[in-house]
């Protein structure tokens, strides 16, 4: 047989690689500024665009789709080819994919940071950038499965598999979860609203977790580290069965992340049930990983890129394990809102994918230079510098997060709230501090990193065409035997195609029901639609981050409706296109706010949030009193309502701007009594309008709802 | 405005639980037969993949 000359592309590669590392010390700094705002408010600079509710989306997207994102990419792109024994499909393609995600990210970091988002957590990006998302998503494709049709190896490795449902069901959640009316250039609204935006909100976000932070890295780890310890994975059986009942199971487990609300009981218990599941193909592959290591743990001792895997995928054990845990209803109770969810994701954050890039690139950045790392010593001080930021982030979080919900719950003896919500915060600020030094104990790792990678592609020479040789796929008969595995372990299509329908099953199961029957959100008759002054204000709401602090979802618990009032139905978010229950409570939950302070109060509070409540770590909001209202967009928002359901009558769009001034101008003279001076058409009189407005629908009785009026067009 | 019954209400809802039920369990049968009938020799040497390139 012809033996074939061809060769490996490591541009490419290095260009990811590279992306990597600048996106990742950006993403970082991010956090850490934002982890630094928590106790610091000042630290906003107030100004809009660096305060936390914009930042920590830029922060949390840098990570996830930038770091992370190429880390995984320049991992694919170097696993693949040399998986296929064949070069990239098309390099025009990959060129495509690089400089496509790369504008992807430019873009997103810019209009994330000047308020454009949709307001669905890790799903941030307006429609122009998910058009886009999905066009190099397509092109990523082509790429990847071209290679693998032309590849000279028979069968397809299990990384393999893990990088094809990460690329299907990435799309399909994206797609899914994206589908949105758009309003102007940059500014859309959900198709879904409430609960039932809500539960695609989660099955998105929870699954994003799994195939965008999860399958691709455990595909770099099947490949990479055989590579790195010089053997074969400890049972290829075992990582066949992780990876089935990986994407089986994990696609149900969404609704864990809204355990107590309103979302109906039926799905809450189906995502119990698969999230504890889901610990049995975790451990199953990080079991996997770690035997690979058996007899060859003299190596970890030596090489740096052996170091960062076994912690990352101990923290990938950790994390696994924990993530059932908190997805038990009772544990949760506890967990849900507070910085355990911060320390726990972080555990996956920094430990698996943060450590698992840090080894891969470690690996490649060598190999391709044709030379040996600059210094291993400055790699091991890496090593240890980012564990020891780890565990300094994570305690204190987790401590913080303990304390802090306990206190929420405490009772005095005579049966009231033993703490304002205020003291739970001050007790707890000693731990934020800390975890900011974890963090940045961690940054500073990771630049020790870029200075060794830099000095060894100093000292070496880059190969951009590394040659290899391999002969090509000849067509065999079908041992008759063999077929069974043959079906779907040698085409890629089939198994694509097999992947999909797996991932599509468990989120069929929990849509159905729920988006079938109109009666699954039982409607309450006083709930209306907001007028247009207190959509306008909900965009603004929207647009400054809110609800990355303040969640809008009480849970049916003594002490929350002690504390916040009745517990939250879900007939009450009907026409919240996006729903805004939050995932986090840095500062208290805000689903009833309405009616519970003066207007003035609000005015002040803005201002400046510790002249109003002494102690609060809330940024200052002053822009909001100087920038004028955006009037112009009401007519094309109240459009965009009508279309997905909102029933504003027929012409309101037109109209809708006459009402708004006349409630702007009532708020504007309620703030005079209290000798604010204000036109009413500021930013602040809308975000007024729209607070006042929370939750308190139900406490009007029906016939009675007049303070909302909105004029019918006859 | 309560959650209770509320499955019931959709009709033919039967048919959900147990339609999941057996494409949960057809799903790790057929897997697991699949795995444990591939031959041993095959697997390891696709394991070897990673190590001869």
């Amino acid at each position: 047989m012809q033996i074939e000359k061809f060769y490996y592309d490591n541009k490419i590669v290095k260009a990811f690689g590279l992306a990597t590392i600048v996106f990742g010390i950006v993403g970082m700094l991010a956090g850490l500024w934002a982890a630094i705002q928590i106790y610091y408010p000042a630290s906003s600079l107030n100004l809009a665009p660096t305060t936390f509710g914009r930042l920590r989306p830029l922060h949390t997207n840098a990570i996830i789709f930038a770091f992370v994102g190429n880390a995984s990419f320049a991992g694919i792109y170097y696993s693949l080819q040399r998986l296929c024994k064949a070069r990239m499909y098309s390099d025009k393609l990959s060129w495509m994919h690089f400089w496509g995600w790369q504008a992807i990210i430019v873009a997103a970091a810019i209009t994330l940071l000047m308020g454009k988002t949709t307001g669905k957590e890790y799903a941030e990006l307006e429609w122009p950038i998910d058009i886009a998302i999905t066009i190099v998503w397509v092109i990523f494709g082509i790429n990847m499965l071209g290679t693998i049709i032309k590849r000279r190896e028979k069968h397809l490795y299990v990384a393999i598999w893990f990088y094809i449902a990460t690329w299907v069901t990435v799309a399909m959640l994206h797609i899914v979860n994206s589908i949105e009316i758009p309003v102007s250039f940059l500014k859309s609204y959900s198709w879904y609203a409430g609960v039932q935006d809500a539960l695609v909100q989660w099955w998105y976000g929870h699954n994003a977790v799994a195939f965008f932070l999860t399958t691709p890295v455990l595909g770099l780890m099947y490949y990479f580290l055989p590579k790195a310890a010089n053997r074969p994975v400890y049972s290829y059986r075992l990582s066949i069965i992780h990876f089935w009942a990986l994407i089986f199971i994990y696609i149900w487990a969404g609704p864990h992340h809204l355990l107590y609300t309103a979302l109906p009981d039926w799905a809450q218990s189906l995502g119990v049930v698969f999230s504890v599941m889901l610990i049995a193909p975790s451990w199953g592959g990080m079991l996997n990983g770690l035997f690979t290591l058996r007899g060859a743990w003299d190596k970890v001792k030596e090489d740096p890129v052996l170091k960062f895997m076994v912690v990352a995928i101990t923290c990938y054990g950790m994390a696994t394990f924990e993530g059932p845990l908190l997805s038990l209803k009772n544990v949760n109770a506890i967990s849900h809102f507070s910085d355990w969810t911060i320390a726990h994701v972080h555990i996956g954050g920094l430990g698996w994918n943060g450590f698992l890039a840090f080894s891969i690139l470690y690996y490649m950045i060598p190999k391709m230079w044709g030379t040996d790392l600059y210094s291993k010593k400055l790699a091991t001080n890496h090593f240890w510098l980012g564990t020891i930021g780890i565990i300094l982030y994570a305690v204190p979080l987790y401590w913080a997060g303990f304390e802090q919900s306990l206190m929420w719950k405490s009772f005095t003896p005579e049966g009231q709230l033993k703490f304002q919500f205020m003291e739970t915060v001050n007790s707890i600020k000693p731990m934020y501090i800390t975890r900011s030094i974890g963090g940045g104990l961690y940054l500073v790792g990771a630049l020790m990193m870029v200075y060794n990678l830099y000095k060894t592609m100093a000292k070496g020479s880059f190969v951009a065409n590394e040659a290899a040789e391999a002969a090509p796929l000849v067509k065999e008969a079908h041992a008759k035997k063999e077929y069974w595995h043959r079906v779907i372990e040698r085409r890629p299509v089939t198994l694509l195609v097999l992947s999909l329908i797996v991932v599509a099953i468990g989120g069929l199961i929990e849509f159905v029901p729920t988006f079938l029957v109109k009666s699954n959100v039982p409607t309450i008759a006083s709930v209306k639609p907001y007028t247009p002054l207190e959509l306008q204000g909900r965009d603004i709401y929207v647009r400054e981050g809110c609800y990355t602090c303040h969640s809008q979802m009480i849970r049916p618990f003594r002490d929350e409706v002690s504390r916040y009032g009745e517990y939250s139905k879900a007939g009450e978010f009907v026409y919240d296109h996006p729903f805004q229950w939050g995932s986090k409570r840095t500062g208290p939950d805000l689903a009833r706010e309405g009616n519970k302070y003066p207007d003035s109060w609000h005015y002040n509070h803005m201002y400046d949030p510790r002249s109003m409540s002494p102690g609060s770590i809330m940024p200052q909001y002053t822009w909001l009193l100087d920038n004028a209202l955006d009037t112009a967009s009401t007519p094309a928002k109240i459009r965009a309502m009508r279309t997905i359901g909102v029933p504003y009558p027929e012409g309101y769009d037109l109209q809708a701007n006459k009402d708004l001034m006349q409630q702007a101008n009532s708020i504007a003279a309620n703030l005079k009594k209290d000798k604010i001076e204000t036109p009413p058409n500021v930013e602040i009189v809308a975000l007024i309008a729209y607070l006042q407005r929370l939750g308190t629908d139900i406490k009007a009785e029906p016939e009675k709802n007049v303070t909302t009026t909105i004029t019918t067009n006859k | 405005m309560k959650f209770i019954h509320y499955l019931e209400k959709i009709s033919g809802v039967e048919i959900l639980g147990l339609v999941s039920l057996a494409i949960f369990f057809l799903f790790f049968t057929i897997m697991l037969t699949w795995v444990f009938r591939t031959n041993k020799q095959t697997l390891k040497s696709i394991s070897q993949i990673p190590l001869d390139n």
